[in-house]
């Protein structure tokens, strides 16, 4: 089976004013459908640029990104939010609800912003929120939420318009890491379930039990790559 | 989407959204009420000579327009008269006397006091009663305001003062007729006599003599059908000595005070305006950088640039529609609760160009915010910049 997502030797390269940092240095990885992947690595190390690369979010200096078959860098600027809005779902650190939306509001506003939003969408989007464990918050203000219930919104809002690419960049740092194992595993029972590609950054690497594959990046570059679950429980027990 | 994401934030924000446009009702109704002072104060001054039946006033020369220095003689309302294009003229005198009904203080009005030729340019229609018909007869019409605040009728007797040397003097005419209510010159109502009375009975440094030549303070000269009015006027410049032929606007604008109130008012009107324009902007700008980072979101997830500006423009455009709204209602609650001894005047097309203008002062201040939300990147929602 084809992956859903393939970057080919990927680099991008930040130059401002006479010096230019190698954030991201000839990388290449694929996440295939059903596939969770964890992007790891101390700070610094290209995790994030390496995510909006693969978001359309950030053109490489050097490279391809392939999702479902399109390559990202034949795209404009206007195809490209486009495709964001359609291809891909997204969890941030913070900031991710619209504060004057409730819950139902901000997950229903994927659909409405790809004109699906149909009373069939509403109901999966409750009966996803349900599932959540948000039952009697759809129609709270995130003000009124906790940290850990804003990001399971979140997650919420990036799978519901049926995306193919499910990404989230450090979308447990702000909780305690009971919450972040919560949030965690239902986000990676999610993508399991609907058979996205889901590729989540984290410096907390005992957050791995719940993926499928870990990328490790230094220096821009791949350190290495787990794929078996005992490569993987190996790694997390040296941490 | 625009709209949805606009009202939604408007609704769920609505305390504040609702304070602010308290602010522009507030902007709105000092905008109001200045241009409906300036215009209550402009007409007050000017109502009688913007209403006369004429084209052209005559002044005499060098005395820079003002009607109280202004001297013509008779001999010189001959001479104009027979200048080609003119239909007709007609002398007015100008000056004050106050209305005695009793020796209460507020039974005393101050007027002015016109002299005019029976049938001439410079005397109004009359609503009520009958017009002014021989030139010496102790007779007035007086202005509707006047006779409605003193209940005075035709038939009635008028006792007015005025102030001969160092003498008061007191005459008493007799109420003929009734003009409209819009008669108001230097900011007093009218009333109007015959000419040769009024030269008996006005104030002057001394008392009235009889002169050998009439003298009155200006010609209303009124032009023949099909005639160009700045040509006669140059052939009336041309033709008689030692006056200076105006417009009825250039005469108006030359009213003493009247340009000074009017630029002093508009000069308001604009700083007000200007000022409306940096709150607005300065309220929207201040919430949108709090935005920012929520901006960058929306954007990573694929809302474009597009909507994000027009929701942005929409938000401006409710908010400042709603406090102009407001502030009209306000507006014109007040002006119908302010006792009408304010010089307030609701003109219609003063009103609409003021609404205009306030209306605009929103998207023009949220311009800057409109272009900053267009600016804000995605990637900052992944706390990166380019
Ligand atoms: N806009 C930028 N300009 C220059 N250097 C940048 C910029 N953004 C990030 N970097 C650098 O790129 C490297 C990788 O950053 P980042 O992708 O944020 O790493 P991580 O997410 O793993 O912490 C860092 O050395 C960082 O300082
Ligand atoms: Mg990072």
């Amino acid at each position: 089976m084809q992956p859903v997502l393939i970057a080919e030797s990927v680099s991008k390269i930040y130059s401002n004013n006479g010096s230019s940092v190698r954030a991201v240095d000839n990388v290449s990885l694929d996440v295939k459908a059903g596939e969770f992947v964890a992007l790891v690595g101390p700070s610094g190390s290209g995790k994030t640029t390496m995510l909006a690369v693969l978001a359309s979010l950030l053109r490489p200096t050097l490279g391809h990104v392939r999702i479902d078959g399109y390559d990202l860098n034949d795209m404009n600027e206007t195809e490209r939010v486009r495709f964001r809005r359609e291809k891909i779902g997204f969890t941030f650190q913070n900031n991710n609800l619209l504060p004057y939306l409730t819950v139902q509001e901000n997950v229903e506003m994927m659909l409405k912003l790809n004109q699906k939003l149909d009373k069939e969408g509403r109901e999966r989007a409750r009966q996803l929120l349900v599932w959540l464990g948000l039952e009697d918050r759809l129609n709270a203000l995130p003000n009124r939420l906790s940290g850990g219930q804003k990001q399971r919104v979140a997650i919420a809002r990036s799978l519901i318009h049926n995306p193919s690419l499910v990404l989230a960049d450090e979308p447990t740092a702000n909780l305690d890491s009971e919450r972040a194992y919560q949030v965690v595993k239902v986000f990676s029972d999610l993508i399991h379930e609907q058979n996205k590609a889901g590729i989540m950054v984290t410096h907390d690497l005992r957050l791995c039990v719940y993926v499928d594959k870990v990328i490790q990046m230094r220096d821009g570059k791949i350190e290495q790559v787990l794929t078996t679950r005992q490569e993987i429980d190996n790694f997390i027990a040296c941490a | 989407m625009a709209f949805y994401l606009a009202t939604k934030e408007v609704w769920r924000n609505r305390g504040r959204y609702f304070l602010f446009s308290l602010v522009i009702a507030l902007i709105t109704t000092l905008v109001l009420f200045t241009a409906a002072l300036a215009e209550g104060l402009a007409s007050a001054n000017r109502e009688y000579l913007s209403k006369l039946d004429a084209q052209l006033i005559v002044f005499q020369k060098n005395v820079d327009l003002s009607a109280n220095a202004s001297q013509i003689g008779e001999s010189l309302l001959t001479s104009i008269k027979r200048i080609e294009g003119v239909e007709t003229v007609g002398a007015i005198g100008l000056s004050s006397a106050t209305i005695i009904l009793s020796s209460a203080q507020q039974s005393q009005q101050d007027v002015s006091l016109i002299g005019v030729e029976p049938g001439k340019p410079g005397l109004p229609p009359v609503l009520l009663g009958r017009n002014l018909k021989t030139t010496r007869a102790r007779e007035v019409i007086i202005d509707q305001r006047i006779a409605q605040k003193f209940d005075i009728n035709p038939g009635d007797n008028l006792t007015i003062k005025t102030i001969q040397g160092t003498d008061e003097k007191f005459f008493t005419l007799k109420v003929v007729g009734v003009t409209d209510g819009g008669q108001q010159y230097l900011f007093r109502p009218s009333i109007f006599v015959p000419y040769r009375t009024w030269d008996e009975i006005r104030s002057q440094p001394t008392p009235s003599i009889i002169k050998p030549d009439l003298i009155f303070n200006i010609v209303a000269v009124k032009i023949s059908a099909g005639q160009d009015t700045s040509e006669v006027a140059n052939r009336i410049q041309s033709g008689v000595k030692d006056i200076e032929v105006t417009d009825i606007s250039t005469a108006i604008r030359a009213l003493p005070g009247y340009t000074a109130q009017q630029n002093t008012l508009n000069t308001q009107q604009i700083f007000t305006l200007l000022i409306g324009v940096l709150v607005i902007g300065g309220f929207f700008q201040i919430q949108m950088l709090q935005k920012v980072p929520q901006i960058g979101v929306l954007k990573a997830i694929g809302v474009s640039n597009a909507i994000v500006a027009i929701a942005t423009v929409l938000q401006i455009v409710l908010v400042t529609t709603f406090g102009v709204a407001l502030g009209s209602v306000v507006t014109f609650t007040l002006a119908a609760l302010i006792p009408s001894t304010v010089p307030i005047v609701f003109n219609g097309t003063l009103v609409a160009i003021a609404t205009t203008a306030l209306l605009l002062i929103g998207p023009l201040g949220g311009l800057v915010t409109v272009r900053l939300a267009v600016s804000v990147e995605p990637l900052i929602a992944l706390g990166l910049s380019s």
